[in-house]
């Protein structure tokens, strides 16, 4: 565990030390990248923040959701999120103990932001970034509803989805760097 | 062979026949190892041909060709990686290193284990970017081909994948070659840019503490890490084993992370975005984060602990009866150089130091190699790492304590191989 603490120790020295480290070092090396404007950023920023920064205008329901789940997710995820050739996407909104050690979005997500972020970016595996902000607000929302997390009828936006307290949100304890 | 010895050389230093570990420099020994289960394939695949070793053809004819990148000898074609977990998508698994037909500490850049998570991209070098942008004075945008014009650094380092070794959670041992079960580890010479330099040019905003790491795969894999280890030792790595990066390594640029769980290790890197706070991506939540007993989970568990394993002999190798062995293994720690590897032949009620081969640097592979005398008994062989910071390889029983069995990631416990008197070697947990 000692080597735990020697890390942890490292990673809470504070950034202009570091920064400084480094220039001390002498490093010569030529100034090769070239300015990106805001539009170019625009368009490479892909992040989604816990607090909701990232999430794009757009909306869904989970009623929209269940049509593009049925189309485009079901045949590797189950007909109902239990899972199939790939992994299981709906538990219960409970928290995980040793009875019970889901790690499907209900019980062990802490985030509901993580959902929209990792569909964008990565689902469907054949065609990833496909779906339309609003279809990805949908999907998200359908399978929050089918882990019983908001009523079936709930509007998913970039505010309403940042609102969503996932039950397991205070299950992680930080281990190699400090909060 | 044991004619040769002195009796005062095969005084045992533990129990079940370990000896001591400078045994074979001083006696210039040389050593009988476990016969591997491939070579035994590769006597039977080939029927003894009329050639007499003393006159064999080849030395009668002109050889083949040069040729413009060499391969393995045709003889060597089952050395190759284990590709396992593939599911529907075909780009979502993994292969594993085959430890035990391997020697030294680095890893051929071919037989590096892979974890993909929405298969390899084949990436045009001159159309990749790396930007960096958000919490910084000047967003950059760099060309591969500016890049390679920086200065550079090469380091050994091995990259573990978090979920490495994960079978040893289960209630039986499972029975596969080492390489099959600890594979996800290899090592290689990564030489490239250290990102300091880079987001220095930049210029970081003293607010920021995180950097989100995207790649360019199929899935834009992404993870939070900390700006601080970043900014201490990070590096753009261009090239692996002194060629360049391997697509499925991550080609044109992988981000290497020192001693860092492997899903750190960005591969085909174009994006680093510089902030305040972790984005809480799916894999640094949903995965590589372990559930405790408590219900609570570890998250961001950077650091691979500290592990060792027996190559040999391991299970699929054969003893060939009662003789003097070199017992042969890996350890590695993501905290620093390892300091001491220990072995026994007796299930760990009494330990041998072994000898670790030069060089033994941080982050690395170290190779440990120890003599042991073989009396044809059964016999339990198992390794202890302990790194420089003075933390020691776990048994399982104390791992399983203090995590419990639905972590899935990060098992570093010591590795039991049973050795029967039959010569036949099996996975155990004593
Ligand atoms: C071809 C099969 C396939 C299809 C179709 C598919 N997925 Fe997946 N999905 C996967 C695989 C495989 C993974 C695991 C990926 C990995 O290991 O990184 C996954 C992972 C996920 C996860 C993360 C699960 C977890 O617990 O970490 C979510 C959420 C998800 N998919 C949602 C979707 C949605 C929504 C759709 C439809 C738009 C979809 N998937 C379509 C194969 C599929």
């Amino acid at each position: 565990m000692s080597m735990l603490r020697r890390v942890a120790a490292a990673i809470v020295v504070p950034v202009v030390a570091t920064v400084a480290i480094a220039e001390d070092a002498g490093v010569k090396a030529p100034r090769l990248g070239t300015p990106l404007s805001a539009d170019a950023i625009a368009k490479w920023d892909r992040t989604i923040f816990a607090d909701g920064r990232g999430l794009p205008p757009g909306k869904g329901t989970a009623k929209d959701g269940r049509v593009i789940y049925e189309q485009k997710c079901a045949s590797c995820h189950g007909e109902h999120g239990e899972g199939g050739t790939s992994e299981e996407l709906v538990s219960g909104p409970t928290p995980p103990s040793p009875d019970n050690p889901s790690k499907a979005i209900g019980s062990y997500w802490p985030y509901a932001t993580t959902i929209f972020d990792f569909v964008r970016r990565s689902m469907p595996p054949a065609a990833p970034g496909s779906l339309s902000a609003d279809e990805t607000y949908a999907v998200t929302a359908y399978l929050l509803a089918a882990n019983a997390i908001i009523p079936e009828g709930a509007k998913m936006d970039a505010k309403t989805l940042a609102a969503v307290r996932m039950p397991n949100r205070d299950g992680f304890i930080w281990i190699d760097i400090k909060k | 062979m044991a004619g040769k010895l002195a009796s005062e050389d095969l005084i045992a230093v533990a129990g079940g026949g370990l000896l001591h570990r400078r045994l074979f420099l001083k006696a210039g020994l040389v050593l009988a190892t476990a016969q591997t289960a491939t070579s035994l394939r590769a006597e039977e695949a080939s029927p003894p041909k009329a050639e007499d070793p003393a006159d064999p053809s080849w030395i009668h004819k002109t050889g083949l060709p040069f040729t413009g990148y060499g391969a393995p000898s045709k003889y060597e074609k089952h050395v190759v990686r284990n590709i396992g977990g593939n599911r529907t998508p075909q780009g979502d698994g993994v292969s594993w290193t085959p430890l035990e037909e391997l020697e030294g500490i680095v890893t051929p850049s071919g037989l590096h284990f892979e974890r993909h998570h929405d298969g390899v991209p084949e990436i045009d070098p001159a159309v990749h970017r790396l930007v960096i942008h958000g919490l910084v004075q000047r967003p950059l945008e760099f060309t591969v081909a500016n890049l390679l014009r920086y200065p550079m650094r090469s380091r050994f380092l091995f990259i573990e994948c978090g979920g490495n070794s994960n079978a040893g959670w289960h209630e039986e041992p499972i029975q596969r070659p080492a390489g099959a079960f600890h594979g996800l580890v290899s090592c290689a010479e990564w030489t490239g840019v250290p990102l300091s330099l880079l987001l220095n040019e930049a210029g970081v905003d003293p607010k920021a503490s995180w950097v989100i790491a995207e790649g360019a795969d199929a899935g834009l894999l992404n993870v939070s890490l900390p700006l601080s280890k970043l900014m201490d030792d990070a590096m753009v790595g261009l090239y692996q084993n002194g060629e360049r990066v391997r697509p499925e390594n991550g080609y044109p640029i992988r981000l290497i992370v020192p001693g860092w769980e492997g899903i750190t290790n960005v591969k085909w890197l174009r994006r680093l975005h510089v902030t305040d706070a972790p984005a809480m991506t799916r894999n640094e939540t949903a995965k590589y984060t372990e559930l405790l007993p408590s219900g609570k989970a570890r998250m961001f568990t950077f650091v691979m602990d500290a592990k060792s394993l027996i190559t040999s002999p391991s299970p699929g190798q054969k003893m060939h009866g009662a003789n003097v062995y070199e017992i042969r293994g890996l350890a590695w720690s993501g905290s620093g150089k390892i300091s001491k590897v220990e072995v026994s032949a007796d299930g760990g009620k009494s330990w041998a130091e072994a000898e670790l081969q030069d060089p033994v640097m941080s982050q690395c592979f170290t190779r440990f190699r120890s003599p042991w005398a073989w009396d044809g008994k059964a016999a339990l062989l198992k390794s202890r790492a302990t790194d420089e910071t003075g933390y020691v390889q776990p048994e399982r029983d104390v791992l399983i304590k203090e995590r419990g069995r639905e972590g899935y990631f990060h098992y570093n416990a010591i590795v039991c191989w049973a050795v029967d008197e039959d010569g036949t070697i099996s996975h155990v947990y004593a």
